[in-house]
């Protein structure tokens, strides 16, 4: 064990993975000599040669078209997007293409995609989003959303194992903010698993990503005003999901709240709240409680932006209306 | 001004025989064409019979285009072929009667139901199926290439596309990339000089296609795409020259859709007297012609007996196909995941 950042966690382990398994191969934009936008490939090209770490033209459809035809190949191809929102590029070939694949012929794909994504820094509307819940509505895709560095690291591992096309969303805002005890070891982090990133009593908090210290700052600040006790359950992963986890917590609390960074309309925690709603009805003590962005665009300047992301008040608000219910 | 090569015809028996082919494989072409245009003339009665679903596809004309390339191939090279290229499929060695299984939605298709029409494909026969959205198989044959380079195999990979496809972005990006890499792939543009209904004019504006393949750094060469064996000497050479490590080729075979974009469509678009005058052209019709004039003791009979042997082929498959049952509605949910055990494949392993 080890304290790393969460960045360190990523990059440890697909270099782990590298070392292990000769078939994985990393390709994306400036990844090679650069060692990535965010350094996460640093020193990888020197390490494993350029034909292993491969600098990419500026062309995201030839980046994940590239993984679909060498996956089929039987290597295990992990794509960088130098940001998530530049997905939206390669969106037409990992939906028609990549996650129908499987279904219509019986071909495994195994490869990944990172996306680095989320917002906090100014990094304006094209550098910040996160693109997670369009991507669920694709049946054939998994969606990773880590929130801690051991996480991050066992499942990209299990990602990289996967024989399905997984994206894979890491949090800029959380790479060098966020460090944690890490494994040395060869271990995964099953999909479709979640965390209890704290336990609470009286209301649930379901959320993923960096949103998770959030929910957390936010129920100790409950905590310690009157003492709420809000239980935060970090997803971990978003297709597969936990269902089970989330309904016996609810189970036990009578409340939910959904947080998360994406916009609210038909984000995911619409399929959660619908999902609680179907299954759990007789357990709620109160309406379900969303806590999204609202509908725009991410905006650039500091005010408009802090205004965008749900904040550690947003969610004691939430939290206080829902425990008083 | 055109940049591309334009390859001349094959002309002698002597010259055919100079490109690799032997009596036994010349014949060979000639009956996977007669087979692929069999498998797509049936094809359309049982759509007019209504025994399949949805719309229905072919690539008449572009027979010798597709089982020029398709017998080209070597055993262990991959490609992905679109709606028009069921000769790759037949030259691959898919067999006729799951094709017919495949356009019925029979369990016994290469896709189970799961898709129609020339959507198909297997991949032990090295053939990756298409999607609708050409040419977006065409990165996908790239990846294939870059697999190839990275583990140095001595692979080639094939990327189809259509004229009115050269047109998107993904096609750009795939060359390019390729181009840059000087990746073991060879592009095969079948230019049948309709996008549905748009014509060339309206959808590129170089002279050729291939004369696009300068701007990624590589060859481009316009072929006869009715003359099968001028489409077979300009395959082999373009997917040796990227097996010995010299990169790229694009290879426009030109043809005219012979029929619709697909069944409902009359193609009242395609200018009067053009058929005419890709008559004398008819891939079929113009290669029978040649081995006669050619090819030693190939005369009427030995035309007969094959076009015998084809129709006894097709009956049977169609009378196979026909036995294999439609898809269980309670299976709709099985595959839409690889499992674990999807990967203990020659390919995976």
């Amino acid at each position: 064990m080890a304290i790393k950042t969460y960045l360190q966690a990523i990059s440890d382990g697909l270099r782990e993975e590298m070392r292990r398994d000769e078939r994985v191969f990393v390709i994306g934009e400036d990844v090679g000599v650069y060692g990535g936008a965010f350094k996460v490939t640093q020193g990888f090209q020197a390490e494993f040669g350029p034909w292993r770490v491969l600098d990419a033209p500026l062309a995201e459809t030839a980046i994940v078209g590239a993984c679909t035809g060498a996956s089929l190949m039987g290597l295990r191809p992990v794509a960088e997007m130098q940001f998530a929102d530049f997905i939206s590029c390669a969106w037409d070939h990992l939906v028609t293409v990549a996650a129908k694949q499987h279904y219509r012929t019986g071909a495994a794909l195994p490869f990944v995609v990172r996306c680095p994504s989320g917002g906090g820094f100014s990094g304006g509307p094209f550098h910040s989003q996160n693109p997670e819940s369009s991507f669920a509505h694709i049946p054939g895709l998994k969606l990773v959303c880590p929130a801690t560095p051991e996480d991050a690291k066992g499942l990209l591992v299990e990602a990289i194992r996967d024989p399905n096309p997984v994206l894979y969303f890491e949090h800029k805002h959380l790479y060098r903010r966020i460090k944690g005890e890490v494994p040395d070891t060869d271990y995964t982090t099953p999909f479709g698993k979640a965390r209890v990133h704290r336990a609470g009593s009286d209301l649930t908090i379901v959320t993923w990503g960096a949103m998770v210290y959030t929910a957390d700052e936010a129920a100790t600040a409950v905590a310690s005003k009157d003492g709420t006790s809000a239980e935060v359950i970090d997803l971990r992963t978003i297709i597969p999901w936990d269902r089970e986890a989330v309904l016996a917590s609810v189970a036990r609390t009578g409340k939910l709240l959904v947080l998360h960074e994406d916009t609210r309309t038909a984000g995911f925690g619409a399929e959660i709240a619908a999902t609680v709603g179907e299954e759990s009805f007789e357990y709620l003590d109160a309406p379900v409680v969303r806590v999204a962005a609202p509908d725009t665009p991410v905006p650039f300047s500091p005010p408009l932006e802090k205004a965008f992301i749900p904040q550690v008040d947003d969610v004691v608000q939430a939290i206080e209306r829902l425990a008083a219910y | 001004m055109a940049i591309a090569r334009e390859a001349a015809p094959v002309g002698s028996l002597a010259e055919a025989r100079g490109g690799g082919l032997d009596r036994i494989d010349l014949v060979e072409l000639y009956r996977l064409m007669l087979v692929t245009r069999g498998i797509e003339e049936r094809g359309h009665m049982l759509f007019r019979q209504g025994k399949i679903p949805g719309s229905f596809y072919t690539g008449r004309g572009n027979e010798a285009a597709a089982v020029g390339v398709g017998f080209a191939m070597g055993i262990d090279d991959i490609g992905a072929p679109t709606q028009r290229d069921m000769g790759v499929h037949v030259a691959r060695g898919t067999e006729p009667w799951r094709i017919f299984a495949q356009y019925m939605g029979r369990v016994d298709g290469p896709t189970a139901g799961r898709d129609g029409n020339v959507h198909m494909a297997e991949l032990r026969l090295g053939l990756i199926a298409m999607v609708s959205h050409l040419p977006a198989m065409v990165p996908v044959a790239t990846g294939c290439a870059l697999a190839f380079r990275i583990r140095g195999e001595a692979r080639v990979a094939l990327g189809w596309s259509g004229d009115g496809s050269t047109s998107r972005s993904d096609w750009h990006e795939a060359l390019n990339f390729a181009g840059v890499r000087r990746l073991p792939v060879v592009f095969i543009v079948d230019n049948n000089q309709f996008a549905y209904s748009t014509p060339n004019h309206l959808e590129f504006a170089t002279k050729h296609i291939a004369d696009r393949a300068a701007g990624y750094g590589f060859e481009g060469v316009v072929v006869d795409g009715t003359d099968v064996l001028a489409v077979h000497r300009e395959a082999r050479a373009a997917i040796e020259k990227a097996r010995a490590g010299d990169g790229p080729t694009l290879l426009e075979l030109v043809t005219l859709r012979g029929e619709g974009h697909a069944v409902h469509d009359d193609a009242f678009y395609v200018p009067r007297g053009l058929h005419d005058a890709w008559a004398p052209s008819d891939p079929l019709e113009r290669y029978r012609a040649w081995l006669k004039a050619n090819l030693d003791g190939f005369g009427d009979d030995e035309d007969a007996r094959l076009r015998e042997e084809v129709k006894a082929l097709l009956v049977d498959a169609l009378r196979r196909a026909e036995q294999s049952p439609l898809p269980d509605p309670a299976t709709l949910g099985d595959g839409v995941w690889a499992s674990p055990e999807d990967l203990d494949t020659p390919h995976h392993r």
